[in-house]
């Protein structure tokens, strides 16, 4: 009897433990908010649609993260590039004139390419620098899209849909993506319950994505990806080529993080250029860590949990807090709860670092 | 032989120490010409800016000293100078009475957040500038629950001019028109028509001079040897974490303080933005200036200030002239800024990873040379 109770008692720290206090927090705060909603006089059935649209629009940006820290390359603070790789292919896709779920297509067509040379280089400067990939990461991404900055004024684009409707050249802020591929994932085998909405196509996209993600890491090469990672100096020994290893891992992850943001475009109906990139990096990285990831490991699970308690507080807070308090603070909370998160992640003693 | 490979290697670092500086005096020297600005203009604008920026710039050589690379919490002080600022205009002190005020109440807010930046930072060794980064952006929020929300409604404010409508939180903009360039105008001087702010200048002096003291002393020698080997200062019986603590807090401090002049020369306070942007462009600065992750000198910071700034005068203008757009010169100078912490960061790892080979290098050639005299 008095040993159930013990094993009950370890068991529950163990939970704390491997769980972690704040993941505990976060996800008894989006409970409070979820048992909160209908009493507010938010209506239950939207809200989670809401996440559910959310999380379907930021997976993709969140799971690039994961090849990354397998690699032992850390967080992907350098998520904007891949982001810049994704709107040149929006970009030229529109400017080439496909329409419809063919410009979608052709938008990762094009992507692909720019995801590949960007992901090479980078990952060749990540090589050169390893140990202080966060910081520079994170810099890599401010220099590339302040660079884009310039460029999206420079580029010679033409079409009317993009440009600035009276200079004639220079693309706008933000483009409509109305009659190109807004929702086109979305708009498959979409579920509707009354005000239960299920972007099913999407759904199905991230889990494509995430199964194939999955099972690359079960490969040989996949596994050898996870050996870098865990401990570089036994994966040498062992016969693998990690500078190639980490390369791959790189280039992965620039590739994702820019079918991530065409997906995000088509779930949001714009596209964004300019300086919306920026800040793009750290809720992702906030959403993997939530979801249980450290800074040299992370499963598609974490994505997946991370994904929807992140996009859960964002979209709970400001409805229930408007609602019953009168005070829009879901801003400020968020900044203090995902970089908070970030915070934790970075402080913890991470195993077989250098 | 040996010592011709030496001298080879100190003309190679000395390159890639000036190369960072060299870059900006051509990028200058190309842009004045097509921005075609008067150099009387040009002169005016630099002194103003050095008045200005150089005691910000001049809190981050600190923990630089201490090996904990570039504290990108010195934006954590910002803010205790910010929330300084805007008691003080609540209550209507005004001029240099304001200032000093404004200064006194910012140091105890630097203190216990510099204590909690040094804290997490000693949690979060060798990856200190990731994590101060961080640290800023979750200073920030909490910064905008104070501001937005409980300057009063908790936190009393009288004055409507500074307070939202609504009733509690803080304009976007406050006015400190009161207290504008007070202290650089304390002293007037006029040399053919450029405005030098003798007494901002001489306050600048006084702290060079603190800092040259500050490193002779026994806690600026502690926090060189925790800089050089924090294994070998605590084998020496120095409290490593105490020392780093101590010069994040020092930074936090001098930072509040240098915010409260940077404002009261700029006249306003951009109450959610005005500290987002300063550590960023302190720190591009101070790396335009030569100075590395792991050294700085207060020579740099001058060079910086000039170079960087003198660069963020005429870039807009000349890419105006050149393309047309004015947009351009703006995003190509916030890029600049970008590309060079970048690049120093770069520098500064693929170095590090350079001297570790070559230590490795040598203790193998010295390990054969034994086997070889046994």
């Amino acid at each position: 009897m008095n040993e159930t109770k013990n094993k009950e008692k370890s068991w529950l720290r163990n939970l704390v433990e491997s769980f972690g206090l704040p993941r505990l927090i976060i996800t008894a705060f989006l409970l409070i908010l979820l048992i909160l909603a209908p009493f507010v006089g938010a209506d239950l059935p939207t809200q989670i649609s809401n996440i559910i649209a959310r999380f379907s629009w930021n997976g993709i940006l969140v799971l690039a993260m994961v090849p990354m820290v397998h690699s032992g390359c850390g967080l992907n603070f350098g998520l904007p590039l891949g982001i810049i790789s994704g709107l040149l292919g929006a970009t030229l896709s529109i400017e080439f004139g496909f329409t419809g779920a063919m410009s979608f297509v052709m938008a990762i067509v094009i992507a692909t390419p720019f995801a590949l040379i960007f992901g090479t280089g980078y990952g060749w400067l990540l090589n050169k620098i390893k140990g202080g990939e966060m910081m520079i990461a994170t810099y890599v991404g401010f220099s590339s899209v302040s660079l884009m900055c310039m460029m999206w004024l420079i580029l010679p684009y033409k079409s009317p849909n993009m440009v600035w409707g009276l200079a004639g050249k220079g693309l706008r802020t933000t483009i409509s993506l109305e009659g190109y591929y807004s929702q086109v994932l979305a708009n498959i085998l979409r579920i509707k319950i009354g005000n239960l909405v299920i972007p099913t196509g999407t759904l199905l996209f991230f889990a494509l994505l995430a199964a194939a993600i999955w099972a690359f890491l079960h490969t040989k090469t996949g596994t050898a990806m996870t050996a870098v990672g865990s401990n570089p100096v036994f994966a040498r020994a062992a016969g693998i080529n990690v500078d190639r290893i980490r390369l791959l891992s790189v280039v992965m992850s620039t590739w994702l993080a820019a079918i991530g943001i065409l997906v995000y475009e088509q779930g949001f109906g714009f596209v964004q250029l300019y300086m919306a990139p920026f800040y793009m990096a750290l809720p992702a990285v906030s959403a993997i860590l939530i979801g249980g990831a450290s800074v040299n490991k992370a499963t598609i699970m974490n994505v997946i949990i991370g994904t929807i308690l992140f996009q859960g507080i964002v979209t709970m807070t400001p409805t229930v807090m408007n609602n019953m308090i009168h005070m829009d603070m879901s801003e400020v909370i968020r900044i203090i709860a995902s970089n908070g998160m970030i915070l934790y992640a970075l402080t913890r003693k991470t195993e077989g670092s250098k | 032989m040996n010592e011709k490979t030496m001298r080879k290697a100190k003309f190679g670092a000395f390159l890639s120490r000036a190369s960072v500086p060299m870059m900006f005096i051509i990028i200058c020297a190309l842009c004045i010409p097509i921005a075609g600005l008067s150099p009387n203009y040009l002169v005016n604008e630099i002194v103003t800016r050095m008045g200005r920026n150089s005691f910000l710039i001049l809190s981050l050589l600190i923990p630089i000293m201490a090996g904990m690379g570039l504290n990108f919490g010195m934006t954590l002080g910002a803010m205790a100078g910010e929330i300084g600022l805007i008691l003080v205009s609540d209550w209507q002190i005004v001029g240099i009475p304001g200032m000093v005020l404004a200064m006194i109440i910012s140091v105890p807010i630097s203190i216990l957040l510099g204590l909690f930046c040094g804290k997490i930072l000693n949690m979060a060794k060798g990856r200190e500038m990731i994590t101060s980064y961080i640290i800023s952006y979750f200073i920030n929020g909490v910064y905008q629950l104070v501001v937005l929300y409980l300057m009063g409604s908790v936190i009393p404010i009288k004055h409507g001019s500074i307070k939202l409508p609504r009733g509690y939180g803080i304009r976007n903009t406050v006015s400190l028109l009161n207290m504008r360039q007070h202290l650089d105008n304390l002293i007037p001087l006029n040399i053919k028509g450029v405005k030098v702010p003798v007494a901002t200048f001489i306050v600048i002096a006084v702290l060079c001079l603190v800092i040259v003291w500050f490193r002779r002393t026994k806690l600026g020698q502690d926090m060189r040897a925790v800089g050089q080997d924090m294994e070998v200062a605590r084998d020496a019986g120095i409290n490593v974490e105490r020392t780093r603590i101590i010069s994040i807090i020092i930074s936090t401090v001098l930072a509040g303080i240098g915010m409260v002049i940077y404002l009261q020369n700029m006249g306003n306070i951009a109450t959610y933005s005005a500290h987002s942007q300063i550590g960023m462009f302190c720190i591009a600065a101070l790396l335009v200036g030569g100075a590395s992750v792991d050294k700085a000198s207060i020579g740099n910071v001058f060079l910086g200030v000039i170079l960087f700034h003198l660069m963020f005068i005429v870039a807009p203008r000349a890419g105006a002239y050149i393309t047309g757009d004015s947009m351009i010169g703006e995003y190509f100078r916030v890029f600049v800024s970008y590309a060079v912490i970048t690049i120093a960061l770069v520098m500064y790892e693929t170095n590090k990873r350079r001297v570790k080979s070559m230590e490795g290098e040598r203790l193998r050639l010295d390990q054969e040379k034994e086997g070889k005299d046994e």
